[in-house]
């Protein structure tokens, strides 16, 4: 016997490594039918491995320390060999997983990958949204310029305005009164291990999931219905070495994208990187105008369109945060009898263009200054954004779905 | 030995067991909460803060740090104070009904002496500092503004005695932080209690 195979055999004895790459590689079969839209799953992988690898090193040079952070990503950027490489490669990679994981869901929507069988995996995605969510807005907490400083006061005092217990709440939140030190360090603390930590082991939790019910596809069909007399789905192919050599073609795209902004635009006109936050935090002094990063933008742009009720900005607060969490309930609210838009009626089309169309305007409106027109306009939009998933019961019932085919399709 | 279990017995002493550890849990995971709330060090970072206001020109204002918070203190013209009663309508708590306020401020000019304005400056919405706008009628906030503040972060706006407008976010005018005079031109802000300071 050869020494690889004595070495791999002393392993699988121990370990079931052939079995694992047997049943996630080489013999999980994935429909043969994905398109452009399935690359952004494992590019979402991709950006996390890179937001480790350059956070990692990031915090070898970073401290948590009020007086010092401010200057030490000065350092980072200056001093640090290849530092300000690293520094843009962490910052490009926080935009560029909003883009992809944003893209990522987008594809379910729009292929029905939450339906049954898959409402856990999407419930599961969700969660990790969210965490993504509180995970970069801490990281932005952490260069300790202006924006920094005001986004987190802002958004720490959104817990302020619960009932009863907001004010101590916030306070929890914070460690302090005001956003301070205390805060850093805390906010240093869970962006860089129990944040990252939890987000690593539910994206391991939705990979799972996902091999236990199989990948949709363009056509939301199951191709576990036809399989061959192996047991193998007629429609499908193995992940590796099909898909693996798929993705990487993905992944030098996508790279080749990520290294064009590092490179050439690694503010990318304010909306990575904002103007303001290369301003020392002042609590003194708000800036002229502040908006948080282009991916929470959409939810800024809804709490700013709820004007106060009862003498308590909290509606506006509760507004954000069920826009936030109410894909939770997608894969309920969908009554459709077909999964893919390729075979949805019309009526699901319109909805879910107005929905993309709200999003995106909500978003360039969370970037800009509130003037009373464009609060009406965001409020039209949220509006439209929350009948997108309360009226769908409706609307997806009603609409008039064209027959599925039997077998997957190319288009 | 018998073979016969007592399924009710063995659920006792499992709900027992659980809720034995539970209130352990409880315990241990008091020292983890306890050290998020403020330390004794954010907790003493409260203490008054005594500023020298002789130097504020009228129409001017000057900031002070008191617990982390910027506070205000503006020393109003006669002109400003003059425009504060013309625009009661559009206001959204004109006579300052809600306590944001010592008793002592609760008059039509939130303030000790008519003149100085002493108020955080955090916006009650959701705690940004907004700008000071003394200006009259400027083009970007209209012909009707007679000067006050305008928070940059959702567009909420008061007028020069803090008091909020009606149809913005924030919900109600800003604080008026406790505060006394030890002289004429001496301010103590974060204690307002009568004798030595």
């Amino acid at each position: 016997m050869k020494p690889l195979k004595k070495l791999v055999d002393w392993i699988d004895y121990r370990f079931p490594i052939i079995d694992t790459i047997k049943e996630h590689a080489t013999e999980y079969y994935a429909p043969k039918n994905f398109n452009f839209w399935y690359f952004f799953g494992g590019l979402a992988l991709l950006a996390l491995g890179i937001m480790i690898l350059s956070g990692i090193f990031l915090a070898m040079s970073y401290k948590p320390d009020a007086q010092l952070a401010f200057g030490a990503v000065e350092y980072i950027m200056r001093d640090v060999q290849g530092g300000w490489l690293l520094r843009y490669i962490h910052s490009t990679g926080a935009s560029m997983f909003f883009v992809v994981v944003y893209l990522h869901m987008f594809r379910g929507m729009m292929y029905g990958s939450y339906k049954e069988p898959r409402e856990l995996l999407w419930v599961i995605g969700c969660v990790i949204y969210l965490a993504l969510m509180a995970e970069a807005f801490m990281g932005y907490l952490l260069p300790w310029g202006q924006m920094s400083f005001w986004g987190a006061q802002v958004i720490t005092n959104l817990f302020s305005t619960v009932p009863f217990i907001g004010s101590d709440l916030a306070i929890l939140i914070r460690g302090d009164f005001v956003i301070s030190e205390a805060t850093l360090n805390r906010f240093f603390a869970l962006h860089i291990a129990a944040i990252p930590l939890i987000l690593v082991g539910i994206i391991f939790v939705h990979i799972v999931a996902l091999h236990r019910v199989g990948s949709n596809n363009p056509d939301g069909i199951e191709i576990k219905k036809h399989k061959d007399a192996n047991g193998h789905p007629l429609d499908g192919i193995p992940f590796h070495p099909y898909y693996t050599v798929k993705d990487s073609m993905g992944a030098v795209a996508f790279l080749f994208i990520f290294c064009a902004i590092i490179f050439f635009a690694p503010d990318m006109g304010g909306y990575f990187l904002e103007d303001n936050n290369f301003v020392p935090a002042n609590p003194m002094k708000t800036p002229e105008h502040i908006a948080p990063v282009w991916y929470f933008t959409p939810y800024y742009a809804i709490l700013r369109a709820v004007p106060p009720m009862f003498g308590s900005q909290f509606p506006g607060v509760v507004a954000m945060g069920i826009g936030n969490v109410i894909f939770f309930l997608l894969p309920w609210l969908d009554r459709g009898k077909v999964k893919s838009i390729r075979y949805r009626g019309p009526i699901y089309k319109v909805f879910l263009t107005l929905f993309v169309i709200s999003f995106l305007g909500l978003g360039w409106l969370g970037t800009l200054p509130a003037t009373p027109v464009y609060t009406w306009i965001a409020r039209v939009l949220s509006i439209i954004y929350f009948a997108f998933f309360i009226l769908m019961p409706w609307y997806t019932k009603i609409d008039k779905c064209k027959p599925e085919p039997d077998r997957v399709t190319f288009h | 030995m018998t073979k016969h279990v007592d399924h009710n017995k063995r659920l006792l002493l499992v709900a027992a067991s659980m809720a034995a550890g539970g209130v352990a849990a409880a315990g241990a995971g008091t020292p983890f909460v306890m050290s998020l709330m403020p330390s004794e060090r954010a907790k003493a970072a409260g203490a008054p803060v005594e500023v020298d206001i002789a130097a504020i020109e009228p129409g001017m204002m000057t900031v002070v740090e008191w617990q982390g918070k910027p506070v205000w203190i503006v020393r109003r013209t006669q002109a400003m104070l003059d425009l504060l009663a013309k625009h009661d309508d559009s206001l959204a708590d004109p006579d300052s009904s809600i306590q944001q306020q010592p008793e002592y401020c609760h008059n039509a000019y939130r303030s000790i002496k008519p003149e100085i304005l002493v108020v955080l400056g955090v916006c009650t919405h959701l705690g940004c500092s907004p700008t000071y706008r003394p200006e009259v009628a400027p083009p970007d906030l209209g012909d009707n503004w007679p000067g006050g503040w305008f928070c940059p972060c959702h567009g909420s706006r008061f007028d020069l005695a803090a008091r909020v407008y009606k149809g913005v976010p924030a919900p109600t005018n800003l604080v008026v932080p406790p505060h006394k005079y030890l002289s004429d031109s001496r301010l103590l802000i974060g204690d307002d209690r009568k004798g030595k300071a």
